[in-house]
C-alpha cells in the first residue's frame, strides 16, 4: 500500500469518487496510530478500527461498517454518479491530545481492470492469453459504461445550459414588457394627477 | 517487439478525489526508491470559488522540488533522485469561503509488462501476445483520456448550473427593483405637488 495521509484521530475523511452505475470499487486500507513514547508509528495498534461509510448520490448509506486496522472493502454502485467514501476511527478518546494522529494508507480501484498475478502462474499458454484477453475484455466493458455515463451527463449539462438560454430570453421579454407598461402607467397617472391638481 | 518493451506503460499508482475544506490543508506522502519517474496530475474540478490551488510537492530531505499557487491544473513529472518519503499537498489557505474539490492522479514508475517474462524473452512475441500489448496500451491511454474529459465535463457542468441559478436570482430580483422603483417615483413625485398645509393652491414647478 503505497499512498498515506495523516488524520486526526476521530477526524472523519472522505473520498469522493464518481463512477458509472453497476461499477465494482474496491478499497484497501491500513491505519497506523502514532506512539507518544516511541514517537513513531506503531505498526498495529490492537483494537483500532475504521468505520468506513459509503454514501451513494442520493444521499443513502450504500455500506457502513467496522473494520480492523487493516482492510478491504468493496461496494458496487447501483446509482451513477458521486459516491462518498468516508474513513473514521473508532478510537473511543475523547480528548485527542498533541501529537496524537493517525496515518492512514489507501488504495481505491474502480473497475475489475487490474491484474490478479496470482491467477496468471498457469503454465499452458494458451491459458494465459485467454486470462489477458479477458482482462481486456473487462477493461473495455468499464470504458464502455463510463462513456454512457458521461453521454447521460453530458445531456443533463446541455439541457442545463438550454433552460439558462431560454431563460434569459423569457426574462428579458418579460422585462421589456413590464418596462414599457409600467412607463405607460406612470405617465397616465401623474397625466391624471396635475389635471386633478390644475396645474396642467 | 523491443519498441514495446522500451514503452513506459501507465504505472501503478493512486487518484483520488477528495473536498477540501477552506483554510485547509491536505497532504500525502508515498515512499519511493531512488530513480524511479513518477507523474502527479492534479486538477480541481467542483469549486464555490475561483478554480484554483496552491500545490507543492518536497522530497525526503524537506526541499521544495515543485511549488505552484492558484493553479486550476498541472502536471507534474519528475524522476526521484533520493530515496524515501516524498510529500504533495493541496491548500486552500488563502480562500476563506470556497470549500474546493481536487483531483490528482499519482503515477509511479514503470508498470510492470502485461505479460511478465516480456522482457527476459529471447524469441519475439507471438502475434496475439504482441495484440495484446498493444491494446492494453491503447485502452490505458483511452482510461486517463476518459477521466480528463469527465472532470472537465463536471467544471463545465457546474459552471453551467450557478450560471442558471444567478441568471433566474438575477431576473427576479431586477423584475421586483423595477415594480419598486417605478411605483416609488410615481409616489415620491405626486408627494411633492401635495400640500399638507389646508388652503393654499398647489406649488408651481
Amino acid at each position: 500500500l503505497a499512498l498515506y495521509f495523516h488524520s486526526g484521530e476521530r477526524e472523519e475523511k472522505c473520498i469522493i469518487e464518481d463512477v458509472p452505475s453497476d461499477t465494482l470499487v474496491i478499497g484497501n486500507y491500513k491505519v497506523q496510530r502514532w506512539d507518544i513514547h516511541k514517537q513513531d508509528f506503531l505498526e498495529s495498534a490492537p483494537g483500532l478500527g475504521m468505520f468506513v461509510t459509503v454514501t451513494t448520490p442520493s444521499a443513502e448509506v450504500l455500506l457502513s461498517k467496522l473494520y480492523g486496522p487493516q482492510g478491504t472493502f468493496s461496494f458496487t454502485s447501483y446509482l451513477s454518479g458521486e459516491h462518498v467514501i468516508c474513513l473514521q476511527s473508532n478510537s473511543t478518546r475523547f480528548v485527542s491530545f498533541a501529537g496524537s494522529k493517525l496515518r492512514i494508507h489507501l488504495d481505491i480501484r474502480v473497475g475489475e481492470h487490474f491484474l490478479d498475478e496470482s491467477v496468471v502462474q498457469a503454465k499452458d499458454k494458451v491459458n494465459e492469453v485467454n486470462f489477458r484477453l479477458e482482462h481486456l475484455i473487462e477493461q473495455i466493458q468499464h470504458i464502455s459504461k463510463e462513456q454512457n455515463y458521461e453521454r447521460e451527463r453530458e445531456e443533463k449539462f446541455r439541457k442545463t445550459s438550454e433552460e439558462t438560454n431560454s431563460n434569459i430570453l423569457w426574462w428579458a421579454v418579460v422585462q421589456t414588457l413590464i418596462l414599457i407598461s409600467i412607463g405607460i402607467w406612470q405617465i397616465k397617472s401623474l397625466r391624471d394627477f396635475f389635471i386633478s391638481k390644475k396645474l396642467v | 517487439a523491443l519498441v514495446l518493451l522500451l514503452c513506459a506503460l501507465r504505472a501503478g499508482g493512486t487518484e483520488l478525489t477528495f473536498e477540501l475544506p477552506d483554510s485547509d490543508k491536505q497532504c500525502f506522502h508515498q515512499e519511493l526508491e531512488r530513480g524511479l519517474k513518477f507523474t502527479l496530475d492534479y486538477q480541481v474540478v467542483i469549486t464555490g470559488g475561483h478554480y484554483d490551488v496552491d500545490c507543492y510537492v518536497e522530497d525526503p530531505n524537506g526541499r521544495m522540488i515543485y511549488k505552484e499557487t492558484k493553479k486550476q491544473y498541472d502536471s507534474f513529472p519528475h524522476r526521484t533522485e533520493v530515496k524515501g518519503v516524498y510529500t504533495f499537498c493541496f491548500s486552500n489557505e488563502f480562500s476563506t469561503f470556497s470549500h474546493k474539490t481536487v483531483y490528482f492522479d499519482f503515477q509511479v514508475g514503470d508498470e510492470p509488462p502485461i505479460l511478465p517474462d516480456m522482457s527476459n524473452r529471447v524469441t519475439a512475441l507471438t502475434q496475439m501476445e504482441s495484440a495484446c500489448v498493444t491494446i492494453h496500451e491503447a485502452l490505458n491511454t483511452v482510461i486517463d483520456s476518459q477521466t480528463h474529459y469527465r472532470l472537465r465535463e463536471a467544471q463545465d457542468r457546474s459552471r453551467a448550473e450557478d450560471l442558471n441559478g444567478r441568471v433566474s436570482y438575477w431576473s427576479v430580483g431586477e423584475t421586483l427593483i423595477l415594480f419598486v422603483v417605478s411605483i416609488g417615483q410615481v409616489m415620491l413625485l405626486k408627494s411633492f405637488f401635495t400640500e399638507k398645509r389646508p388652503g393654499s393652491g398647489g406649488a408651481g414647478t
